[in-house]
């Protein structure tokens, strides 16, 4: 059964919604707006059996507008198909819905995202960092965060330093060469 | 016929009495009980566990008895990435054990962060504790960190470690045996 069939079978509501369709390599993703995922997702897993939420990711467009884009990968156990929805999201709103309800594992991938990228989810029953502790000041996946980290310090739980960088074996050089000529071992010794 | 007696000589025991400086002896004591705190926070713990194992047998240099509580532990071995969030974690955990204690940093990562030059991983445990003894590798192999509890081994007897850590004890010997 493909995803066309399974769509037209069960009678899409969102025929409008998911317009924005794009094939690659087998794999289907429909762009949709923040305001219908709840929707979307729910009749995702109700009606079209996607079971299965495999990951949540989240991009930042840094410099456009809007600035964020959250990934939802979705997986149909019954009939071994994906699905991916993409919605975007802007930095003034920085909120979208949970979708911790429909699918319970959405808890720990919000919270993630939270931590990493600073977007909130509206009625996450827990919405604390996962891998930051707890007053942790900045958002390290965001693109405006540098490499080398911000300095910070909560006494008692943890301090953070700005990591040196420069001349380090490990660090590969900025710029529009493939990864062989980037990669620090490539890289004649500096005398 | 007058009976003479060798006051310290004991025929009984003779052979059996060594003559050394009290430094050496308590050295000797230490160096060959090391008993290691296993900080194990990344893949290094594996090699440490390996070390501990049948084929490296870390028990041949006495540092066989793995304590999980640091108030019986005389060395630790920073084993893997140093996160800042377990940064004060392990410093906590190094300040309860007795004195005297030892630091082994065991590979790239716990010695200066090793390929982690990021915000999340402190560059060397050695920002926050006196670290003795270099490990490098990623992970070093179990001979390596043999090698370097040998070299601790080797430091610890160097010490002096009556003078320096009880030096009341040592003035007051000195008095006694003037």
């Amino acid at each position: 059964m493909t995803l066309d069939i399974m769509l037209g079978s069960a009678g899409n509501p969102f025929g409008e919604k998911l317009q924005h369709k794009t094939e690659f390599r087998g794999e289907t993703t429909y762009t949709i707006t923040a305001n219908d995922l709840r929707d979307i997702a729910k009749f995702c897993r109700d009606n079209l059996s996607f079971d299965y939420l495999l990951d949540i990711t989240s991009i930042d467009n840094f410099g456009e507008e809007p600035r964020f884009e959250i990934v939802y990968h979705l997986y149909s156990m019954p009939h071994g198909l994906h699905l991916r929805l993409k919605s975007k999201l802007s930095e003034e709103a920085g909120a979208l819905d949970t979708v911790s309800d429909i699918w319970p594992t959405a808890d720990w991938h919000e919270r993630e995202i939270y931590d990493m990228m600073g977007i909130k989810f509206n009625g996450h029953p827990d919405l604390r960092r996962i891998l930051m502790w707890d007053g942790y000041p900045f958002f390290p996946l965001r693109k405006d965060f540098p490499l080398a980290g911000l300095p910070s310090d909560m006494p008692d739980v943890a301090f953070t330093k700005v990591t040196p960088l420069e001349g380090g074996p490990f660090v590969t050089v900025p710029s529009t060469a493939g990864s062989k000529d980037r990669e620090p071992r490539a890289r004649p010794r500096e005398l | 016929m007058v009976e003479t007696h060798a006051a310290a000589y004991d025929s009984k025991i003779e052979g059996n009495v060594i003559f050394t400086r009290f430094d050496a002896a308590l050295n000797w004591v230490r160096k060959n009980s090391l008993w290691p705190m296993p900080m194990g926070l990344a893949c290094c713990a594996i090699e440490l566990m390996a070390t501990a194992a049948s084929r490296f047998d870390i028990s041949r240099f006495g540092a066989e008895v793995m304590r999980f509580s640091p108030r019986q532990c005389d060395v630790m071995i920073v084993a893997g990435t140093v996160t800042y969030k377990m940064a004060l974690a392990v410093k906590r955990i190094y300040e309860q054990m007795p004195e005297p204690k030892w630091v082994i940093a065991m590979g790239a990562c716990a010695s200066t962060g090793g390929m982690y030059r990021s915000y999340a991983v402190l560059q060397g445990i050695d920002q926050l504790l006196p670290v003795d003894v270099y490990i490098s590798g990623c992970p070093p192999r179990p001979e390596a960190l043999l090698a370097g509890l040998m070299k601790l081994q080797e430091k610890i007897s160097g010490q002096r470690s009556l003078r320096d850590q009880a030096p009341q004890l040592a003035e007051k010997l000195e008095e006694m045996l003037a």
